[in-house]
């Protein structure tokens, strides 16, 4: 007799049986592509070409031919830079700090979810190369080589080399949990091809799958290495944000001089990351026809994430707003002031009405579980975070403290062609993942089945 | 490596089955080679005598190596061979030398760790791992004994799998 928990809903639906999962899963790899996914990769190569003659017209000719001047020197590049870290964040936070407190739901999720990651970060990792004009000098600002090289020391001190240091390792150590999850799984698709004789396809997952075997000494050291990731992970995505806002708290900017940073950034970072797979997945689930694996319970529970976060990020709003007043420092409340209600009162506002106030409807048990109200939602919270940056940004730098230099930033279409580029990008990688990869932790998936699936055995 | 032997495949096909399984066999002194899994069963390492994974171990020596290199690192560039006054700072001052040396301590710790991993494991991209059934990564749970190292005949070892609750039994040469 197996007891069954009133309060917990089936993670996966269907009756499905553990032979069902490999099945469901692996079919999206071993079949060809839909017409669906032709015509979303052909608009997706289209967009990362024409980005490409951006960024390529841009390295040719210099950062001028941004709409930066000498008062907004940063601008769309570190706004995007930051967008893009922060989706990331949510990959982490599932297959990570979820692993760690044996959150089952995030089975399904992880896969899709840790791959979103490394491609966000690629493309959050464009925006500084862009910026630095001569890319190829970049290799002596920011790798410690010597004086006699040509140029002094990197500079530890400084918070932009630190990002550099987080970014590369979180990056790196991303990458690696999330291959190492996807080794069992390769090893599903190369067997499949070898009772298929597909030959090449067999040696192809083989070689990707490490020639994994599933013996029960590898598994127990594998999750062993698991956890282990996962606790590495945990600190690291939280100090990734943290020192992405260092570069912002550590400076004299009014605006940005601020110690409530680091555990804003890193709310709104989980808070963007869940609302941007919430977005693919709903599409991806559509897609593969997923439903039983991603099911309106998932959607539920990430939705219930989103509105923490998104309460989180409402407070610190306020939390600034109240400190710029109670600190009295003229230059601090002038920022403020000026962000509500100066020249770039629309893009305030556009932050506090899609950041604060729409994810408080899924306070609604009709709104968070429907999954057209999600869709909408999660690409309205993406926007408002872009705002939130672009204010952040833009708002503070653009009135400083010498009247006669204030200006505002216009972009022009190589500002936006990059930011096209990125998408391009990201969209390009993503169905490619979709593709040739299973999307969905087979193994994970295949352990809660029991315990979890609707049909009792 | 070890070729023509003979081994008995037994396949299950329920993990709490295979368990118990494990437990009898054993119990019957009977020697199982191992047991190949699509997913991880808790506690069937246990159950077959296998010792903890020492690779939390490797990660934490891997860690504090990256720890001690980064620190001597940023303390020699900026203390030692070429002191700059940088916000008038000291010259090797330690807390804007933490966020690097976190990073380092975690990237040497994960690489580290995971190297370890594909070491002790003997996995490569050009290997292919011996299998006994192919159906081991999709939904059973195959179990291989082998032969020339047990005492019991195949006949006997062969009852004691399907009493045990394996679905199928085959032989399998190498």
């Amino acid at each position: 007799m197996q007891a069954q928990s009133i309060l917990r809903e089936s993670l996966i639906t269907g009756g499905k049986t553990v032979a069902d999962v490999s099945e469901d899963i692996s079919r999206q790899v071993e079949g060809k592509p839909t017409k669906l996914w032709w015509m979303a990769f052909g608009i997706s190569v289209v967009v990362f070409l024409y980005g490409f003659y951006c960024v390529c017209f841009l390295l040719w000719n210099g950062v001028g031919v941004w709409g930066l001047n000498k008062t907004v020197g940063w601008a769309w590049d570190i706004t995007n830079f930051v967008w893009w870290v922060g989706i990331g964040h949510a990959g982490t936070l599932i297959s990570a700090i979820l692993l760690l407190f044996r959150q089952k739901w995030r089975m399904s999720i992880n896969r899709a979810a840790e791959a979103m990651t490394i491609f966000a970060v690629i493309c959050a990792a464009t925006f500084p190369f862009a910026h630095m004009g001569r890319l190829w000098l970049g290799f002596y600002w920011v790798f410690p080589l010597p004086n006699t090289w040509g140029s002094l020391w990197a500079n530890f001190n400084s918070p932009l080399l630190w990002d550099v240091f987080a970014i590369s390792t979180y990056f790196s150590v991303s990458l690696v949990f999330w291959y190492i999850g996807l080794i069992p799984d390769f090893a599903v698709i190369r067997d499949r091809a070898v009772r298929m004789g597909h030959k090449t396809r067999a040696a192809i997952y083989n070689a990707l799958s490490f020639g994994w075997d599933g013996a029960a000494r590898t598994w127990s050291r594998y999750e062993s290495v698991a956890l282990i990731l996962a606790g590495l992970s945990t600190p690291l995505v939280l100090s990734v944000h943290t020192i992405v806002s260092f570069d912002f708290a550590t400076s004299v900017v009014p605006g940005w001089h601020t110690t409530i940073f680091p555990p804003y950034f890193v709310a709104g970072a989980i808070f963007s990351g869940f609302a941007m797979v919430l977005t693919l997945l709903l599409v991806t689930r559509k897609v593969f026809k997923l439903e039983d694996y991603i099911t309106i319970y998932h959607i539920e529970l990430m939705n219930i994430i989103i509105i923490v976060t998104g309460s989180i990020v409402g407070i610190a709003y306020i939390t600034e707003f109240f400190i710029a007043w109670y600190g009295q420092v003229p230059a601090e409340s002038y920022a403020f002031i000026n962000r509500a209600f100066g020249p770039y009162w629309w893009a305030y506002w556009a932050m506090m009405t899609c950041n604060v106030i729409s994810p408080q409807l899924f306070w609604i048990k009709k709104i968070r579980t429907s999954i057209v109200a999600t869709f909408v939602l999660s690409i309205i919270v993406n926007i408002g975070m872009w705002f939130e940056r672009f204010v952040i940004i833009v708002t503070s730098i653009h009135r400083d403290y010498l009247p006669s230099s204030w200006s505002m930033f216009y972009p022009t279409m190589y500002d936006v062609g990059e930011y096209l580029f990125t998408f391009g990008l990201f969209f390009t990688a993503f169905l490619l993942f979709a593709k040739f990869f299973p999307v969905i932790n087979m193994a994970e998936v295949k352990s809660i089945i029991k315990s979890s699936s609707e049909k009792k055995h | 490596m070890d070729s023509n032997k003979n081994f008995l495949v037994g396949i299950f096909n329920d993990e709490e089955v295979l368990l118990h399984a494990v437990e009898n066999i054993r119990g019957k002194g009977v020697k199982i080679q191992e047991v190949y899994s699509p997913f991880p069963v808790h506690g069937l390492d246990e159950a077959l005598g296998y010792r903890r994974s020492r690779l939390p171990i490797a990660a934490f020596l891997f860690g504090l190596t990256g720890t001690s290199l980064a620190l001597l690192m940023q303390i020699w560039m900026l203390g030692y061979d070429w002191p700059m006054i940088i916000g008038g700072k000291n010259f090797a001052s330690l807390p804007p030398f933490i966020p690097v040396t976190f990073e380092l301590t975690v990237l040497l710790a994960a690489f580290g760790m995971v190297g370890t991993f594909f070491i002790v494991c003997d996995m490569k991209p050009y290997k292919w791992p011996r299998q006994f059934d192919l159906r081991s990564t999709d939904d059973k749970h195959v179990m291989a004994i082998d032969l020339a190292a047990n005492k019991l005949d195949k006949n006997e070892i062969s009852g004691i799998l399907k009493e045990s609750g394996a679905s199928e039994v085959n032989e399998k040469n190498f």
